[in-house]
């Protein structure tokens, strides 16, 4: 064990030692960073105020390079868009009016870097993190989703992360309690080393118990409860501990956040009974940055200052320095603000739940955080100057060079081979639906408990996830996330709002009113201006498609230096699009389930294969431009299918979209196991299309949707009056098969088989 | 008509339990671990989940719980006691039911709408079902391979203390397919998959008619209120 040789930096020795050294820039910070500091302070900082401007300023937590231009979502809104938002974005998470008293808070965040380094705690600590965030806004949290990236499949490492991550989600999720709906999972060989773990949670409260994370009353209690603090997730704030260790002492702090799903269920039920009691003025969640975070946070958010005595937390390492003790991220740590008349009642339910807390300090009146390490002040700053008032940076952006050659490279131009043998198609359809991309992910999600909590109305592999919000009226909420990197690499601003596009269809095919946005932006680095580019453009895409569509984003998160070396990620703006349904037993199902229904295909088939699935497994192939999006085409579909379903006239909706019709067809044949009769010529012919844009084609603005023979006439003329072009394209029926006339017929047996064996061949 | 349903602390299927007993017509009773008190039940369910993290043995330490003395003594004395999944762990780690459950065989925690053949009707908890039937209810755990010595299985067998044997596919590899056991009196009752999440139609698992309607586990919660009504 190292021996502790050195003492605390103090206020006072700051001041009287202005010229001290001090590791600025290993902590990541920049010379005019560390100048400002001293400017905010008066004075040299000490290596406790270094170490919270460091981690509270670096991009994870500042936001310093995209702010400019995460402010578009807050700006490019219409009063109609914002009035049932009760929270927007800066909160932990945005709260959303959904009816009836109640609201939803959701939210998606990365995990990405710590999911790479140690991909089963890093996934695990991802959704305890995001938990947290939900439940600091006074929600129960209801459900979680996974948004997955990983490398190629046949790459040895992608297999060590892929059972990795998925065992991390399955171990932290499923012991939560908490269903998981759905999710993403895409492999790409961009992502070698560089994955992308995000996690959404959504939850549910009552309006009246929204929760904010301010301290405003003077003379509240500042309480930390949950696990003890320990060495976990302190990363780079160890070049400050390793000063006061023998320099030859061992390097033992681990980087990565170690999770303990069971402490943090405790933490819910025993934050939730905390709530209802009204014991609690202000929340906070302990995840990154912790303490320094938590505490700035919450003074700044309620204008008024702090007084903490850190010998006060409670640790699990005795040995742990003050520097490292406000930098910890241990996990399942919460910060609640209680007024002192309340800390009796509020140890009662602690107790109960025999979860640990201590008195840290109290709400003071001036705006000030003052910590101190025994009886010494070893931070006095404007807890503003942490939290809120970090660099912002307006990064070089420049138009990548390889753009346009990137563009011109077109499925056309490339002269790719499409063939009109029904042979070649019926083979390019089996090599597609068996993909790694487009194979049954079933190996992964039935490693996810979906049925917790008895209200999951939908969940993988349907088209969103749903869940019922309230048991008495059926009141509930879907989501669906997506984001396609190929489309972005080709065309950033587009390529975001084909995700917001794509996402929004697929909850408006469960019956759910699209309501509300978030978002995760994965990029590469943003001190590349290609990547700033792409990342300008991206964000400037989706904040003109929410306005255009009229659902504002309430809340997202950032994750830049997804890259390695020079090659940075595919841009990746995963939207997760979130949806109110009156009455979850309206849902629709994504699958065929009755003999005898007429088939429809919804929208306009164009011949847009470039960036598509069919380019990619087919041919090895991008380039060229992502499809058209049409947001009033999307707009007009959403809306007929609400109709539709309110008059009870779906059987079954599927949205288009990655490997096209073909995908579609057989993913609706495969849900319930119902046959079909399918024939593509009135497609062909009414679009002017080959059968290679009729099968694989990802033009956007599509779905399929099965109708009973008993309401044809009726849903043919509402698609007529609502102008939304529709084709009978077949009829389901219980042959066992699928048939696409003039082309082939498969057992469902066999596309089953097809469809499920790839990913458990290489992960099972 | 009382039924507790008892929440330790990581229990995650009390919710639901309690769900159950409501929809079947019972009425609920909250039992907290830290309570010895059964607050005059007529039955008792341990619902499914973690709990104390299942760290030590899955349900090693919820056996301990102050709650547990009391319903080992009620459950001895012939009240109805149903475990799912979390709580059959509970129930053998009790000695309330023989045998142990270990880690999946294929390593994995598994969710899935699993079909059960009824091996035994003679109990509160399966009197509704008839002999032989095909019930489906959604299978969710990492340690469900149940497995007992040979002397055990073979009184089990000769007994005909197996409730429930996994059908088609056999998830967690179970020795006999065993996913279900009751004890020598009838009373008490053990399984891995979750009936409770098989109660309400539109949240349930898939049946040839529609999407998410099946309900066969109600049956569970039925058929204990009707035999404590008739008894």
């Amino acid at each position: 064990m190292a021996k502790i040789v050195s003492t605390v930096d103090t206020t006072k020795n700051a001041k009287k030692t202005p010229e001290k050294e001090q590791p600025w820039k290993e902590l990541g910070l920049k010379q005019e960073e560390y100048d400002r500091i001293k400017v905010i302070l008066g004075r040299r900082p000490t290596s406790a105020e270094l170490a919270m401007y460091s981690v509270m300023w670096s991009e994870h937590c500042s936001y310093k390079s995209s702010k400019i231009y995460l402010r578009q979502f807050g700006e490019k809104v219409t009063p109609e868009m914002t009035k049932n938002l009760m929270v927007g974005m800066g909160e932990n998470a945005g709260v959303v009016d959904i009816g009836e008293g109640w609201a939803v808070t959701f939210k998606v965040e990365s995990h990405n870097h710590p999911s790479y380094i140690e991909p089963f705690q890093g996934a695990a600590t991802g959704v305890g993190g995001i938990v947290r965030d939900i439940l600091t806004m006074g929600a129960r949290p209801i459900a979680i989703m996974d948004q997955l990236r990983f490398g190629a499949v046949s790459n040895p490492d992608t297999a060590r992360v892929v059972n990795g991550v998925v065992s991390g989600i399955s171990f932290y999720g499923n012991c939560l309690g908490l269903p998981n709906i759905g999710g993403e999972t895409v492999f790409d060989k961009v992502y070698q080393g560089n994955p992308l773990v995000n996690a959404l949670s959504v939850g549910a409260l009552r309006h009246e118990d929204l929760k904010l994370a301010k301290a405003s009353n003077p003379g509240d209690l500042v309480i930390l409860f949950g696990a003890r603090t320990g060495a976990d997730g302190i990363g780079g704030v160890s070049v400050l501990a390793s000063e006061t260790f023998d320099a030859d002492g061992p390097s033992r702090r681990p980087a990565v956040q170690v999770g303990d799903p069971f402490a943090e269920k405790v933490l819910i039920e025993c934050c939730l009974e905390l709530y209802a009691a009204k014991v609690v003025a202000g929340i906070q969640d302990l995840g990154g940055a912790g303490l320094s975070c938590a505490t700035s946070e919450l003074a700044s958010n309620g204008q008024a200052g702090m007084r903490v005595q850190l010998k006060e937390v409670l640790l699990r390492d005795e040995s742990l320095t003050p520097e490292e003790i406000l930098m910890s991220e241990s996990q399942e740590r919460m910060m609640a603000i209680v007024p002192k008349k309340d800390l009796k009642a509020f140890t009662a339910i602690v107790n109960k739940y025999e979860v640990e807390f201590s008195v840290l300090g109290e709400v003071i009146r001036e705006p000030r955080l003052y910590i101190n390490w025994g009886k010494e002040e070893i931070v006095n700053v404007p807890p503003r100057s942490v939290a809120h008032d970090g660099p912002v940076y307006e990064r070089p952006v420049s138009y990548p060079v390889w753009q346009d050659s990137l563009n011109n490279n077109s499925v056309k131009n490339a002269n790719l081979k499409r063939s009109n043998e029904a042979s070649d198609l019926a083979e390019e359809l089996v090599q597609i639906i068996s993909s790694p991309n487009q194979a049954s992910k079933s190996w992964i999600t039935d490693q996810y408990d979906h049925y917790v909590g008895g209200n999951t109305a939908l969940a993988m592999p349907d088209d969103s996830g749903m869940v019922r919000v309230s048991e008495e009226t059926g009141l509930g909420v879907a989501i669906a996330t997506d984001a396609n990197g190929r489309y972005c690499q080709l065309d950033p601003y587009n390529g975001a709002k084909l995700a917001l596009a794509e996402a929004y269809r697929n909850v408006a095919s469960s019956g759910a009113v699209p309501v509300a946005v978030t978002n995760c932006l994965n990029f590469g680095s943003p001190e590349n201006p290609e990547v700033m580019w792409q990342f300008k453009q991206a964000t400037a895409g989706l904040a003109d498609g929410c306005l255009e569509l009229g659902i504002p984003v309430t809340g997202g998160n950032v994750s830049f230096y997804n890259q390695t070396g020079d090659i940075a990620i595919h841009p990746t703006p995963v939207v997760g699009v979130l949806g109110v349904i009156d009455d979850v037993a309206r849902r629709i199902p994504s699958g065929w389930q009755d003999a005898g229904n007429n088939i429809y295909l919804l929208g306009i088939t164009r011949d847009e294969l470039d960036g598509s699935v069919w380019s990619e497994v087919i041919h090895d192939h991008l380039g060229g431009k992502p499809p058209v999006v049409d947001l009033a085409a999307e707009k007009a579909l959403a809306e007929l299918l609400q109709g539709a379903s309110l008059q009870g006239l779906l059987a079954s909706t599927h949205d288009l979209s990655e490997g096209g019709l073909a995908q579609t067809l057989v993913e609706s044949t495969l849900r319930f196991g119902m046959g079909a009769r399918i024939w593509l010529n009135e497609i062909t012919e009414r679009d002017r299309v080959d059968l290679t844009a009729a099968l694989f084609s990802e033009s956007t603005a599509r779905v399929i949707v099965s109708v009973g023979r008993e309401d044809d006439v009726k849903f043919v003329g509402l698609c007529e009056a609502r102008g939304i072009p529709v084709l009978r394209i077949g009829v389901t029926d219980a042959s066992g098969q699928l048939e696409i006339q003039d082309l082939a017929t498969w057992s469902i047996e066999e596309l089953k088989a097809t469809h499920g064996a790839t990913i458990p061949e290489f992960f099972g | 008509m009382k039924i507790g349903v008892v929440t330790f602390p990581g229990t995650l299927d009390d919710r639901d339990a309690q769900r159950a007993v409501r929809i079947a017509g019972g009425e609920v009773v909250s039992l907290w671990h830290a309570d010895a008190n059964l607050h005059s039940v007529d039955a008792v369910v341990l619902p499914g989940g973690f709990s104390f993290g299942d760290y030590l043995r899955c349900g090693a330490i919820a056996a301990q719980a102050p709650v547990m003395e009391s319903i080992i003594d009620a459950a001895n004395g012939g009240m109805p006691v149903l475990g799912i999944c979390n709580g059959f762990q509970v129930l053998v780690e009790s000695h309330l039911l023989p045998g142990g459950l270990i880690r999946n065989e294929n390593q994995h925690f598994i969710c899935r709408d699993q079909k059960l053949i009824v091996e035994n009707v003679d109990t509160p908890w399966t009197n509704g079902f008839k002999l032989g039937q095909e019930i489906t209810i959604p299978l969710k755990n990492g340690e469900g391979g149940y497995i007992a010595d040979d002397e055990t299985l073979k009184r089990l067998e000769g007994d005909g203390l197996i409730a429930f044997r996994y059908s088609e596919v056999n998830p967690n590899g179970s020795v006999n397919n065993i996913a279900g056991l009751r004890n020598e009196r009838g009373n008490v009752v053990g399984l891995m998959p979750h009936p409770e999440h098989a109660v309400e139609p539109g949240f349930g698992p898939d049946t040839p008619l529609a999407m998410r309607s099946g309900i066969d586990g109600l049956t569970f919660f039925t058929s204990v209120l009707n035999q404590v009504v008739n008894s």
